[in-house]
């Protein structure tokens, strides 16, 4: 299991009725390929976030789907709509089970 | 008889068949055209562990990147939701070499359109 | 010599090097590379420097004779020592040593006599290359740079000092530290510390000077020392900082650049709205500005050995014309200015002692720059075979370090001035003869790769020990064969482990002693150096 799992999210605070934001994500994580072999030969349990999800009022912007070869910390950037005032939500799914998410407001 | 298993592998199996493939298996028999869909990834790596990859591809409704050099191609799966802003997402990927990047946008209308960049993992050392 | 003394300082005067009929309404002076050279020196210019792809035979691979013929000059006059190769041992007996900030300052005074309002712009690779620049961790050239006034520079070898001294001093700067290129790591968003461009008022011109910091600083430079910062060439962004200062109102836009030429080339090519590139990093030194389009290209040289004038005419917006002139700095001719002359000093005096201490005597022409080997290196290679007990030598393609002339000392200053770096811990480790090819493959690409964006700029790896051919028309990974251990004559296996000493690995940890104490050793232990020309590298393809 990957210990130390941080989210961090980039979101303006405000925007105006049908704007297009920029938003940036990280989060904290090894990515382990479970194909490495650490120094004494054994090898590396694997350990991967194989989805992130961002949704606004229960809408959804992106949907991603990651293979091993999506770094350690894995960053997203991309853009959305914004409506009308709300709450993005984001969401990561290791393969060991966890669910990590995190949300932020913004207004319009 | 039936068998629970544990969450991680539930877990595990859903990552397994979410597999971002191959170009051939995304393709499934289809031509793509070039033009339509930017790729964006240095010439050189900083660093091959994590390099910087953009798509931009208008009117998309998923792209694929593929690292075609590491051992298994697939890099990531992009789906645009209805509130997405702009069919384009950037990320950073690992590169087992010197390797050309290919990404692949299934267009709204069916049809596909591809781009593809070379990128050098280098040693380094040097300079002037 | 051939070319006497008397002879050849009897047509060089003072007045003849800084004369310019004063052009336009815009000033700009350039300096680059200067890779921290406080004192005159010798610098031979390459005889080998070959272009591949569309640049091949282009400015600036064209050397010696070839360079002579193509821009006039006359064999044996001062632009043949300054600017090519050739007959360089005579000619530096006769012209005597170049550079030296306190006659780079006699330079700039007197532009600036003529024109008080002059843009002063270094190209960055300032803050490296000697050992009081070393020892006092940059502030040397700060110290030195500050009293010179500059507007504004940008960077490369200055973040081998690693990212907190970088911050430490850039915010210390009187004048803007700039780099459009210089990013968060990781966040990719524009870097806080160095800002992307910074305006002017002069003659009346709204001046934007952009910078561009050298783009593969992580790569060819150890990453773990600056890893809060990624690079890159980043056009679309220079083109939307060129944008940006255009509607800001900039009539005149100035990128200050450690790019590379080629590269510079080829972004000029495909940015618009740029007047003028100050090109850097590659070290080259050319007489007359290249046209790419509407943009101009100007290559001031290093080591302190050329100001760089161009007088502009910007009415309306537009860039009507220009005036050039590459200055070379004979520093027998030019006066030292004398306060600076007197901060030099006082930079030094700490280390004086240790400078200036001769470690022995050169019977042979020490130099570096050129594609595949200088004197330099291969006494460096020779140093650290011999000393490391090494089977074979690697050294950095690295375009700085001055030259020695026949019968020159060799003082502890001028090995520190081809070795100096905050990695130059001297490895030994095993490699087999497959991954020594990995290696010079790599390298080759990066320096013969056709599109200069997948090129870092520098020179071949040098090598001792073993000798190869190369041939650059070859693609990637097909460039190199031929290998052979020259100690046996036998090929090189690639299955066998040999024993290879280097310096400057990229890598955190490497270990071992410091690449200028070996050197020393190795001089003290000859006492006069007396080199073969070395011909173990076979070049086909050129
Ligand atoms: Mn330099
Ligand atoms: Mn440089």
């Amino acid at each position: 299991m990957a210990s130390g799992v941080k989210p961090r999210v980039k979101v303006p605070k405000s925007a105006s009725a049908g704007d297009v934001i920029t938003i940036k994500t990280l989060i904290s994580h090894p990515m382990e390929s479970g194909q490495r072999k650490d120094s004494s030969g054994n090898t590396i349990q694997r350990s991967i976030i194989w989805r992130f999800t961002c949704d606004f009022n229960d809408q959804n912007v992106i949907d991603v789907v990651l293979a091993p070869a999506i770094s350690t910390n894995p960053y997203f950037e991309f853009e959305a709509q914004v409506p009308e005032s709300g709450e993005f939500k984001f969401t990561w799914y290791d393969d060991d089970g966890d669910v990590y998410d995190t949300s932020k407001k913004i207004s319009v | 008889a039936m068998t629970l298993l544990p969450a991680h592998a539930f877990a595990q199996a859903a990552a397994d068949a979410e597999m971002v493939g191959t170009p051939d298996e995304f393709l499934a028999g289809a031509s793509a055209s070039e033009g339509g869909l930017d790729l964006t990834a240095p010439e050189i790596a900083e660093n091959g562990n994590t390099v910087p990859i953009s798509v931009d591809a208008p009117g998309a409704v998923e792209v694929r990147v593929y690292a075609l050099g590491n051992p298994t191609p697939g890099v990531a799966t992009f789906r645009f939701g209805p509130l997405s802003g702009a069919q384009f997402a950037s990320t950073r990927i690992r590169l087992a070499g010197t390797q050309d990047v290919q990404a692949i946008a299934k267009m709204a209308d069916g049809s596909y359109v591809t781009a593809m960049k070379t990128v050098k993992v280098t040693i380094g050392g040097c300079g002037g | 010599g051939k070319w006497a003394r008397l002879a050849a300082q009897q047509s060089l005067t003072q007045d003849q090097l800084l004369q310019f009929d004063t052009f336009g309404n815009v000033s700009l002076i350039h300096v680059t590379d200067i890779h921290a050279q406080l004192k005159p020196i010798y610098f031979r210019e390459p005889s080998v420097n070959i272009g591949v792809g569309p640049n091949r035979g282009e400015v600036p691979h064209v050397t010696g004779a070839d360079f002579r013929k193509l821009y006039g000059i006359d064999d044996g006059a001062p632009s043949h020592y300054a600017l090519s190769s050739g007959d360089f041992s005579s000619l530096a007996k006769a012209y005597g040593r170049v550079g030296g900030m306190d006659r780079v300052a006699t330079v700039v005074n007197a532009i600036r006599a003529d024109r008080p309002d002059a843009l002063l712009l270094d190209g960055g690779d300032t803050w490296h290359g000697s050992m009081t620049c070393y020892k006092t961790a940059g502030q040397d050239m700060v110290n030195v740079m500050n009293a010179l006034k500059p507007d504004a520079m940008t960077f490369h070898w200055e973040f081998t000092l690693g990212s907190d001294r970088v911050a430490e001093l850039v915010e210390g700067l009187p004048y803007a530290a700039l780099g459009q290129n210089i990013f968060d790591a990781e966040w990719d968003e524009p870097a806080e510390l160095f800002k992307p461009y910074q305006f002017f008022e002069r003659g009346g011109v709204k001046i934007a000077v952009i910078g561009q910091a050298f783009p593969y600083m992580p790569i060819a430079n150890p990453r773990w020392m600056f890893p809060e910062y990624s690079f890159g060439i980043r056009d679309e962004n220079m083109q939307a900082m060129v944008d940006e200062v255009r509607a800001q109102g900039a009539e005149l836009v100035v990128c200050l650049s450690h790019n590379g030429f080629d590269v510079d080339k080829k972004m000029a090519s495909r940015v618009t709205g740029i007047d003028v590139i100050l090109t850097g990093h590659t070290h080259d030194a050319l007489p007359e500005p290249v046209l790419i389009g509407d943009t101009i290209l100007i290559a001031s040289g290093s080591n302190g050995k050329f100001v760089s004038r161009v007088d502009l005419d910007v009415r309306n917006g537009q860039m009507l014309g220009f005036r050039h002139k590459l200055i070379p700095i004979f520093s027998d001719v030019i006066a030292p200015d004398p306060e600076m002359a007197a901060l030099i000093d006082e930079q030094r005096a700490p280390f004086a002692e240790e400078l200036a201490e001769v470690i022995g005597q050169t019977d042979t022409l020490l130099y570096r720059r050129g594609n595949f080997n200088g004197s330099w290196d291969d006494l460096i290679c020779d140093a650290l075979i011999s000393e490391r007990e090494a089977d074979i030598a690697m050294s950095p393609g690295v375009r700085w370090g001055p030259s020695l002339i026949p019968g020159d000392p060799i003082t502890r200053e001028d090995i520190w001035n081809v070795t100096s770096m905050t990695y130059g811990e001297a490895y030994r480790s095993e490699m087999t003869g497959e991954f020594i090819k990995v290696i010079l493959e790599d390298v080759a690409d990066n320096i013969f790769n056709p599109d200069p964006y997948y090129q870092q700029g520098g020179d071949m790896v040098r090598i001792g020990g073993m000798g190869y051919r190369i041939d650059l028309r070859a693609p990637a990974g097909e460039r190199i064969s031929d290998m052979t251990l020259l100690r046996t004559g036998e090929p090189i296996d690639p299955a066998r482990n040999y024993v290879v000493a280097g310096w400057a690995s990229v890598n955190e940890g490497t270990e071992g002693p410091q690449i200028w104490d070996v050197v020393e050793n190795h001089i003290a232990r000859l006492g006069t150096v007396s080199l073969d020309p070395n011909n173990s590298v076979e070049v086909v393809g050129a």
